[in-house]
């Protein structure tokens, strides 16, 4: 007999330890999330996933399900915070999708869609980030950064290479690499790496493969970001 | 009221620092344009010879703003139309045009102007007839109240039918996943 909470008055099966958007995906049911990744430990950064759980607002990815819970998600209210805080992301740093190569398979522009985000609404920070074209094969647009973490998670604990790491304080953290000249050409990365193919938005770039997908066929094209919630997980484990 | 004497909405359209793209898209609804015709009557538009924007219904500004001349023209449509629209990438956070926010407005000049080989290098243009450069490109919204953003680079004919039609109904514009897109 399994556990069940509720997610907007469906039942959603759990296994002890699970957080509720660990199983609400595994159950095909979408919370918006930017930070969150199956594969990953938690971290809490993005907020959207925020749901209202037993009346309480709280992030659903470091929240443990726990048996008869009633979560809400797909409400006016959450989905207003959360188109707030996409904008939020959208004007802190130069997301130009007209010229990025991750247009149509970006992440928080697929979730910024979701949300129906009609504009960034708030006043634009416009960074001047340098970027960091020094690696063979791969480019870095630090301006396009949401500071989600996971090529940080992803170069420590399945590569073993910790290239990645978020310094500064407040609005002035930024993504850094751990080389001594602060250059990636300097660090073991490859293109192999999970943390090569992790990244949600346009930071990470393989070079020169960029627009190689036609329009009408990219990952977000086709079908809106909720419809994944099923064919991410289905995935075998790695 | 009868259909004939049904006032036509007044529409005034401009391009700031635009590429005149969000223009041809709104050309792109093709043969609709004698259906938009019946219902709108254009003012101050690159479409028409009017020199001054009058009082309008519906404003819709293409491209953010580059120069004094921009912020004036924006000024003005926002004074006179009674409901401003962003249309496109530009109006909207600036667009490509605002990748030359990090580098300082002189370094630009010179470079184009001075340094570039293959130029009469006369220098940079100093003409009072000319409208003096912003440092920085901005998105319309951060100098005017607006009312509606159309996202798009450009905008599809569709979305503009579509946003438009909902508009001149007196209904809330609403996009479908297909016609909301940012690139």
């Amino acid at each position: 007999m399994s556990k069940t909470f509720t997610l907007d008055g469906k039942p959603i099966p759990f296994e002890d330890g699970q957080t509720v958007i660990q199983a609400a995906l595994a159950a095909g049911s979408y919370i918006p999330h930017l930070c969150h990744h199956p594969e990953f430990k938690p971290h809490g950064s993005c907020k959207l996933c925020t749901v209202k759980a037993d009346g309480r607002q709280t992030a659903s990815c470091t929240l443990p399900a726990a048996e008869g819970m009633v979560v809400e998600s797909e409400t006016e209210e959450l989905n207003a915070e959360r188109r707030a805080l996409t904008q939020m992301l959208f004007v802190e740093g130069n997301h130009f999708c007209p010229s990025c190569e991750k247009s149509g398979d970006c992440q928080l522009q697929a979730t910024a869609y979701h949300l129906n985000m009609m504009s960034p609404h708030y006043d634009h920070f416009f960074p001047n980030r340098p970027l960091d074209a020094s690696h063979p094969d791969y480019l870095l647009d630090f301006n396009r950064c949401i500071l989600c973490s996971l090529c940080v998670r992803a170069s420590r604990d399945v590569d073993g290479k910790s290239v990645f790491a978020l310094a500064g304080r407040g609005i002035k953290t930024h993504l850094i690499i751990n080389a001594k000249s602060g250059k990636l050409a300097d660090t073991d990365f490859s293109a192999s790496d999970r943390a090569a193919n992790v990244c949600p938005v346009g930071v990470i770039l393989p070079k020169r493969r960029g627009f190689a997908v036609p329009i009408g066929e990219r990952t977000f094209d086709k079908h809106p970001i909720a419809d994944y919630a099923d064919t991410r997980l289905a995935q075998p484990e790695k | 009221m009868s259909a004939v004497t049904k006032k036509k909405l007044k529409v005034a359209t401009t391009s700031l620092a635009g590429c005149f793209g969000c223009h041809m898209s709104l050309l792109d609804i093709d043969e609709r344009l004698f259906e938009l015709a019946e219902l709108i009557e254009f003012d101050r538009s690159p479409l028409t010879d009017i020199k001054q924007v009058g009082d309008c219904d519906i404003g819709l500004i293409e491209g953010g703003l580059c120069n004094a001349e921009n912020v004036q023209v924006l000024r003005e449509f926002r004074a006179h139309c009674r409901i401003l629209v962003a249309v496109g990438a530009c109006a909207i956070n600036g667009g490509l045009p605002a990748q030359r926010n990090p580098i300082p407005l002189s370094v630009i000049l010179d470079e184009v102007y001075l340094a570039e080989a293959g130029l009469g290098h006369g220098g940079i243009p100093n003409d009072p007839e000319l409208p003096l450069p912003l440092d920085k490109v901005r998105p319309i919204h951060e100098v005017v109240k607006v009312d509606y953003f159309l996202p798009g680079c450009p905008p599809s004919g569709d979305a503009i039918w579509q946003f438009l039609n909902d508009l001149l109904a007196g209904r809330e514009p609403r996009l479908d996943y297909a016609q909301l897109h940012y690139d």
